[in-house]
């Protein structure tokens, strides 16, 4: 188990210096000893590679990786102590599942007993005891996946262990079965686990803590709570949640945020941050969820026409427009929806305001 | 499926049906005519049953090329097939020499058989060939036309030169086709160089190999050209294989009832062997330990 | 134009992929085939396309018998899984692939083209190569070429699956409002019940080669005709368990029980399967009659704006699905809350007794 950190990492494939060349552009990062992380974007974002970069597959063109305080920028995989789990289930065909766990093992020269011992611990706890005899490339995918899963966790040694979108071939039903095993390994090995994926059901389901990425960079580290509710950035809120977030053109007046005509009234924290902020593009981001709709006027609340209304079974999502903009409303499936005019408020806890596409913090 | 039926489409299979029955299905039923009949001359014929094939298996000569043509292909199969596999193996993977490899080692193949016949005669020719003098004048007494172990080692040489670069193709496919995964997660399991090929590639290889060994067991065991052009079969039978000797007693003698005999027991020959070979292929290392 | 299936069936081999399936389809609303991934969806719309022939039954297009006729001669468009575009072509050329055909003037093909790439956003990669193309992109290209030629029938194959989920989502959307203004047939086949109800329209329910039910969407969303209906029409699938009904109580399980009232009040004495969708289970108590369900917890699975609750109570798993994110450990008890006016109960043959009123 160990405390990684990334100091000053950046890489290029190309060897280029130009802004687009960089896959990954100068992060800094500490995973902690025994966290749960995932690393969540669209694909293209860096985010295999700063994984190829932690299991040493790929040496970054610029920064250090220190394991437990040691620089281990240089030394390949072997060296490392971590385990991967790659997107293919990767198994060793000719060999039984006993032999596929107890394969890293074998290399490294540990005495049978030992072996013997780890193995059948592993394959105890990820419910492959009954398939150990059996041939590993006659067995379904998902068991498959669990062999190299087991293949990491056999290792008393190892440090981390590193999963590359590992449910892309797993079907729908068993999806979730896996991730309660990794969690569940989680909570009883404690092992520092990164979890690269594209899928924010799985990244925000399995990890404690998730590393937003886009174009190269860290947008966000937080917590599932947090980037639903406080995105740093307008990726954030667009990217997660189904729909993502309203995210609207806006300018300041006052202690109110100006949509075209309509006045939309800030917290009360927000104001002062707001008032000190430097030119630039405003934006007011909102959840579909925080969103309220009445049926008359009052204070705060903007006149909105109602477009469309799609019924989700427990929900439905009310597209209306202010003014040009068209925004998302997520309603119980019990609300009512205003038949003619409706009126929308902005709970303004829930309102925030984004600076050239950073959150304006406000101090309380 | 229950396609579209449109009987326009007999139309497309047609040429398929017109081929292989005027390449393979004549001629066998004509093979099967004669290896059951004496025929004397047009319309004086008799039918004999089993009696060539009884005649042909009790066939001294004959019994001793069988043997010759089994360990002639045995030794084919046991040199290209691990050599092309090494040759694979030691290819580059990515950058321009991939190309530049890919049509030096497919040069030979490009080169007609009997070409190849006649480029090792002069090749290994005690007076003027490279290959000869030097092993000559290394004092080893090298002569085809004079020793059977002279004349089988050219062969093989020969045979070995030509074919194994199509072993090595192959497997190069075959390792290509191997994701990247397989070899990070095999690094990340601290495999050695020889665990990630006993486990990783060689099995990932089984099918192409399959291939590769079917092909070269086939074509082996038909060998004709290459020892007919270098010896015509000798010095004395050493080099006759099952195919010179059915052209012997087809052409030479005109024999040709047990020549079709012959012919059948051969066709059958290598369709048992490639079966056994493609059968225990496709079963190593599949299925559960029992 | 109208399409009428009438008893097809398909059966490969010793399996039956199809049976009896008899299915009145029109312009108008989309018509969409959901069911699992064995359901026989693909096969059903291989039918319609004219790519095989059914077993059994017949195939009438405005009445007439189109049954053994191949899909050249039909105005078909199908879109697929996979992205499939001609690699040499040209967006552009792609699109107008299937008008070129059709011997239309050159300007008439260049403004059709124009127009449905601008509807799919792609006009401004049409002299690009698909292999230049994001996923998305491919998958808008073959989109586009089975809109720009008006077929009386669209056949959309689980056209979303391969995408990352935020493009789904922006598709899905613009799906539904294409298909709006379009007079021909459409059906979309997908395994995902969200899907369906965003596309709307109709639904045909499948499973292992039958139609359970089909209706209007919503309809068939809220009144599902059986206990199968009901799993493959929710997602998550709905949450059953069994029960029995005596004098005028229900227990469901061992130890749940629960006075019977409103639409469960006609209820005869005797064995039911009791049903829930998990949007209708909370974490909190929300009303003095709700039905507390003791559990342990099993998993929360969060989706960027929902939590799924997996509880375990005794022998049944129970999932609810909370608005909002939050983070619950492994293993600690949890009691789940549901009001029985959303329970839905089925008879021991899996037949719908009992549906909530309005869903």
């Amino acid at each position: 188990m160990a405390h990684v950190r990334l100091d000053g990492i950046a890489h290029s494939y190309s060897g280029g210096a130009a802004e687009a060349d960089w896959a990954l552009k100068t992060l800094d990062h500490d995973w902690r000893d025994g966290g749960a992380y995932a690393l969540l974007g669209p694909s293209g974002c860096g985010k295999t590679t700063l994984l190829n970069v932690i299991s040493g597959l790929i040496i970054p063109t610029r920064g250090r990786i220190l394991f437990d305080g040691k620089d281990v920028t240089a030394l390949p995989t072997e060296a490392r102590n971590i385990a991967q789990v790659f997107q293919f289930p990767v198994i060793y065909d000719t060999m039984t599942v006993y032999d596929n766990l107890a394969f890293p093992l074998r290399n490294r020269g540990f005495p049978g007993p030992e072996i013997d011992r780890l193995v059948r611990q592993v394959a105890g706890m990820l419910d492959l005891a009954d398939d150990i005899g059996r041939r590993a490339r006659n067995l379904s995918a998902d068991a498959k996946q669990k062999i190299s899963l087991g293949r990491g966790l056999v290792r008393p040694d190892v440090a981390a262990i590193l999963f590359d979108e590992p449910l892309t071939v797993i079907d729908p039903h068993m999806k979730w079965k896996l991730r309660r095993k990794l969690k569940e390994i989680h909570e009883q090995y404690r092992l520092t686990l990164v979890y690269v994926t594209h899928d924010q059901n799985e990244a925000l389901t399995f990890a404690d803590t998730i590393v937003v990425m886009h174009e190269g960079r860290i947008l966000q580290v937080g917590s599932p709570q947090a980037l639903f509710e406080r995105p740093q950035h307008t990726f954030v809120g667009y990217f997660i949640g189904s729909p993502g977030m309203n995210l609207i053109d806006c300018r300041l007046d006052g202690e109110t945020a100006r949509i075209g005509e309509a006045a939309i009234p800030l917290a009360g924290a927000l104001k002062g941050a707001a008032g000190t902020a430097p030119s630039g593009a405003l934006r007011l981001g909102i959840r579909p969820e925080f969103l309220t709709l009445h049926d008359a006027q009052g204070p705060g609340r903007v006149e909105v026409a109602i477009r469309t209304v799609e019924d989700l079974g427990n929900y439905r999502i009310v597209t209306a427009l202010l003014g040009d903009t068209a925004l998302k409303i997520k309603l119980d499936e019990e609300a009512p929806i205003p038949a003619d005019r409706a009126w929308l408020a902005f709970p303004p806890g829930r309102t925030l305001l984004y600076h050239d596409d950073r959150l304006i913090e406000a101090s309380p | 499926m229950n396609k579209i039926q449109d009987n326009r489409a007999w139309f497309l299979v047609m040429p398929v049906f017109v081929i292989v029955a005027m390449s393979a299905i004549i001629p066998l039923m004509t093979v099967v005519n004669y290896s059951v009949q004496d025929i004397f001359g047009p319309g004086n014929r008799v039918f004999v049953g089993a009696e060539w094939f009884i005649d042909v298996l009790g066939d001294r000569r004959l019994q001793e090329a069988l043997w010759r043509q089994f360990l002639f292909s045995g030794l084919v199969l046991l040199i290209e097939i691990p050599l092309g596999v090494m040759i694979a193996l030691t290819m580059p993977k990515r950058g321009w020499g991939v190309s530049a490899t890919l049509v030096l080692i497919a040069l030979p193949l490009l080169i007609p058989w009997n070409v190849i016949g006649t480029i090792w005669i002069i090749f290994t020719r005690p007076d003027i060939g490279l290959f000869g003098v030097i092993v000559n004048a290394l004092g080893l007494g090298f002569d085809h036309t004079a020793s059977p172990l002279d004349a089988w080692v050219t062969v093989m040489l020969m045979e070995v030169w030509h074919w194994t670069p199509l072993v090595a193709l192959l497997a190069y496919a075959g390792l290509r086709a191997i994701p990247d995964a397989y070899y990070q997660a095999a690094r990340i399991d601290g495999a050695s160089a020889w665990a990630i090929f006993r486990y990783i590639q060689l099995p990932k290889m089984r099918g192409v190999l399959t291939i590769a060994v079917l092909l070269r067991f086939m074509d082996s065991f038909l060998i004709y050209a290459e020892p007919f052009v270098l010896t015509g079969g000798g010095p004395g039978n050493s080099t006759t294989f099952l195919s010179i000797h059915l052209v012997k007693i087809a052409v030479g003698q005109f024999d040709l009832g047990p020549a079709a005999a012959f012919s059948l027991i051969y066709f059958l020959i290598v369709l048992l062997f490639c079966w056994l070979f493609y059968q225990a292929l496709q079963s190593v290392g599949t299925g559960d330990r029992a | 134009m109208t399409i009428s299936l009438s008893d097809v069936s398909l059966v490969v081999g010793a399996e039956t992929w199809l049976s009896d399936i008899s299915l009145d389809l029109g312009p108008g609303a989309p018509h969409v085939l959901l069911g699992p991934t064995t359901a026989g969806k693909t096969s059903l719309i291989r039918i319609l396309a004219g790519l095989d022939r059914p077993s059994t039954g017949r195939i009438l297009a405005n009445g007439a018998d189109v049954t053994g006729k191949s899909v050249r001669k039909r105005n078909v468009a199908i879109v697929y899984q996979q992205f499939i575009n001609y690699p040499s072509f040209t967006v552009y050329e792609n699109i107008a692939a299937p008008l070129r055909r059709g011997g239309l003037p050159r300007k008439e093909i260049d403004s059709r083209i124009r127009e449905v790439a601008a509807l799919l956003h792609i006009d401004a990669l049409l002299d690009r190569l698909p292999a230049e193309l994001s996923g998305g992109q491919q998958q808008r290209t073959a989109l586009a070429r089975a809109l720009v030629k008006d077929a009386d029938l669209l056949l959309l194959d689980e056209p979303l699956v391969n995408l990352d989920y935020k493009l789904r989502e922006e598709l899905r959307a613009e799906l539904r409002e294409i298909f709006a203004r379009r007079p021909s047939i459409v059906v979309y086949a997908t395994t995902e019940p969200t899907e369906a109800l965003l596309i709307g329209g109709r639904t045909v329910i499948m499973d292992a080669g039958r139609i359970l039910q089909s209706g209007a969407t919503a309809e068939v969303y809220k009144r599902p005709a059986t206990v199968r209906v009901g799993e493959v029409f929710s997602d998550p699938p709905m949450n059953m368990i069994a029960g029995r009904v005596a004098a005028g109580r229900a227990r469901l399980g061992s130890s749940l029980e629960l006075p019977l009232g409103r639409h469960l009040a006609a209820l005869a004495d005797g064995p039911y399967i009791f049903g829930a969708r998990c949007g209708h289970l909370f974490i909190d108590r929300r009303a003095d009659d709700d039905l507390a369900i003791p559990g342990v917890l099993e998993l929360a699975e969060i989706n960027g704006s929902e939590t799924f609750i997996h509880a375990r109570h005794e022998e049944t798993s129970w999932v609810a699905q909370e608005e909002g994110v939050h983070g619950l450990a492994l293993g600690q008890p949890v009691t789940l809350y549901i009001n029985p006016r959303h329970l839905y109960a089925f008879d021991d043959a899996g037949r719908l007794a009992a549906a909530p009123s309005g869903g």
